[in-house]
């Protein structure tokens, strides 16, 4: 019975997903335009500097990834709390549908949904992109999932804690994007002053990223043991935290 | 007759506002029982705490023999439940939502023939967001419904619908309870509250001052009617002096006014006008309302 209210409520919320234009472009064409636009407007200027071609081999598409793991989180988060100020939570609450089940849709249609943009993102850049895209694509969008439900976890952590759906995703912009720009991605972490340093260290971000490029530049799953057990670490801490200071109103 | 909800000594509070004090009340089997007070009187919060969506603070609630606060999963299959404010996906159709609601229970009636019920077949494909008020409240009771429930709450449900929205909302209510079911619903309209209720409890700062059956009400805390007619005649309002139980006469211009108590009093009137030869132009009884009762037992209006 369960089961069934879970798929159904799934399929639902994907058709109304699709149903608004704009999310449908946030979340989908957003990483693609961004991937494939760039790519193709560096990638002729590439043998001029290692750093473009390293841009293009990894950065890129990790940057893409990531933003697929972002626009994930935040409309996971800007959700929650439209449907929790609309009351929408609160009515499902009073049917059979337990609120973990409601939560778990959400969360198995985002990944579904980042999983399907990578596809066509893989499907596109072979197509279009400057050079051969050598990745597995298996274990890649593994490595996404994992680093995409990680964040996902720290947006609940957010979506309980902001008051109102209007500061919802302006704080997880806030919030994210500084941890991506001293994640690593685009200037070395040591760069940065240690107190940063030790921030990056702590983020889940950071090890998505290290994650990400490791598994794109076609590293052994065994090189990243210490980036899938933080971001493990980050979801079980994330978890139990929402579950503690989640609000149903 | 058995008793489906069984509320006492309920108290609820919110940081430092008590939202409901001490609150006790029994829902018959088969009958349509109202919460009437004003706005912060804790109905709402009566209401969410029975229906399992609220932890009380205090006391004991029974619904169908249950405690909602520990056999919530039972009680969901065989209560259904319409919020005061609830809204669904903007984008959710008619038909996916009831669709939806469908999924979730072991047994169901029929989707297609309650939206027709319901008034709703034509708009089984547009979005929530397009429907108005009236019909958002329509489908909340069919999604309500859906699961052929024994007890149904209705909290506010016709707030802000137009007068026919609200007769057919509120000859839906009858037939669910001509079904065999049993309503505990809110309302503020007095009037809603004398037709469709069966038994009421008037609700003020989280307290429940009277329990009855509206017409008992009226009878017991506002005996008094009156009479108003408009003549010609011009004669002393000492003529009327005789009639029994009569308390007061008003003359304005050409009406004249008697208010007075006792099931004869009426009659009375009726007589001694038709004693005195008095040619009347119009005639009016002015029975007493909830709204009389509620005015009487608080001192103030329902929206005050
Ligand atoms: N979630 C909440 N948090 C804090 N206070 C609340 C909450 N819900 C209700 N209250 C307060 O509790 C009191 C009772 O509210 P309740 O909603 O039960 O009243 P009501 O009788 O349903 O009113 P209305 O007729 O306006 O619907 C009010 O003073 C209200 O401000
Ligand atoms: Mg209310």
């Amino acid at each position: 019975m369960i089961l069934r209210g879970f798929w159904k409520l799934t399929w639902i919320e994907l058709k109304v997903f699709i149903r608004e234009p704009l999310g449908l472009l946030a979340t989908i064409g957003v990483p693609l335009i961004i991937f494939l636009l760039l790519g193709r407007s560096i990638g002729p200027r590439m043998d001029q500097a290692q750093r473009l071609t390293t841009f293009v081999q990894v950065t890129l598409p990790v940057f893409a990834s990531m933003m697929m793991a972002f626009s994930a989180a935040t409309s996971l988060i800007s959700i929650i709390s439209i449907y929790r100020e609309g009351g929408i939570l609160k009515r499902l609450k009073a049917t059979p549908l337990s609120p973990q089940t409601i939560l778990t849709a959400h969360v198995f249609l985002k990944l579904s949904l980042t999983a399907f943009t990578l596809g066509l993102l893989f499907l596109a850049g072979k197509r279009f992109y400057p050079i051969e895209l050598e990745t597995n694509l298996l274990s890649f969008t593994l490595a996404l999932l994992l680093a995409t439900t990680s964040i996902l976890s720290l947006g609940f952590v957010i979506a309980s804690a902001v008051p109102t759906a209007r500061f919802a995703q302006p704080v997880a912009g806030a919030i994210l994007y500084p941890l991506l720009a001293i994640s690593g991605l685009f200037v070395p972490l040591d760069a940065f002053a240690p107190i940063w340093q030790n921030v990056a260290m702590l983020s889940p971000v950071t090890h998505a990223v290290s994650l990400l490029q490791g598994i794109w530049s076609g590293e052994p799953w065994s090189q990243q043991l210490l980036e899938v057990g933080a971001l493990l670490a980050n979801f079980t801490l994330c978890t139990a935290v929402s579950a503690k200071i989640f609000r149903w109103e | 007759m058995p008793s489906v909800v069984s509320v006492q000594g309920l108290r609820k509070v919110y940081g430092s506002t008590v939202a409901v004090d001490d609150v006790s009340f029994e829902v018959l089997e088969g009958e349509i029982f109202g919460l009437i007070g004003p706005n912060g009187a804790g109905k709402t919060t009566t209401m969410e705490c029975t229906e399992g969506l609220r932890q009380p603070d205090r006391g004991t609630i029974r619904v169908l023999s249950k405690d909602p606060a520990k056999d919530a999963d039972e009680l969901q299959n065989r209560i259904g439940v319409q919020l005061q404010q609830a809204h669904l996906q903007k984008r959710i159709k008619v038909w996916e939502a009831v669709d939806l609601w469908a999924s979730l229970y072991p047994q169901t009636v029929d989707g297609d023939a309650l939206l027709e019920r319901l008034g709703l077949d034509t708009k089984r494909d547009a979005w929530f967001m397009t429907l108005s008020g009236g019909q958002k409240q329509r489908l909340f009771i069919a999604l309500a419904l859906i699961h052929d429930p024994e007890l149904v709450f209705l909290d506010e449900l016709t707030t802000g619908l137009d007068p026919q929205a609200r007769r057919t909302i509120w000859s839906l209510i009858t037939d669910i309870r001509d079904q065999g079911k049993t309503v505990l619903l809110t309302t503020h309209l007095m009037e809603e509250a004398e037709r469709l209720c069966d038994r009421v409890a008037i609700i003020e700062h989280g307290r429940v001052i009277e329990i009855d059956t509206p017409a008992a009400l009226v009878r017991r805390h506002c005996p008094q009617r009156s009479v108003a007619f408009s003549t010609d005649w011009d004669g002393s309002t000492d003529t009327f002096q005789t009639i029994q139980g009569l308390d007061s006469v008003q003359r304005a211009d050409r009406t004249y006014t008697l208010a007075g108590q006792g099931d004869d009093f009426v009659t009375e009137v009726i007589q001694c006008i038709s004693q005195q030869s008095i040619r009347v132009t119009d005639f009016r009884t002015i029975l007493p309302t909830l709204e009389d009762v509620f005015l009487e037992l608080t001192g103030h209006g329902i929206r005050d």
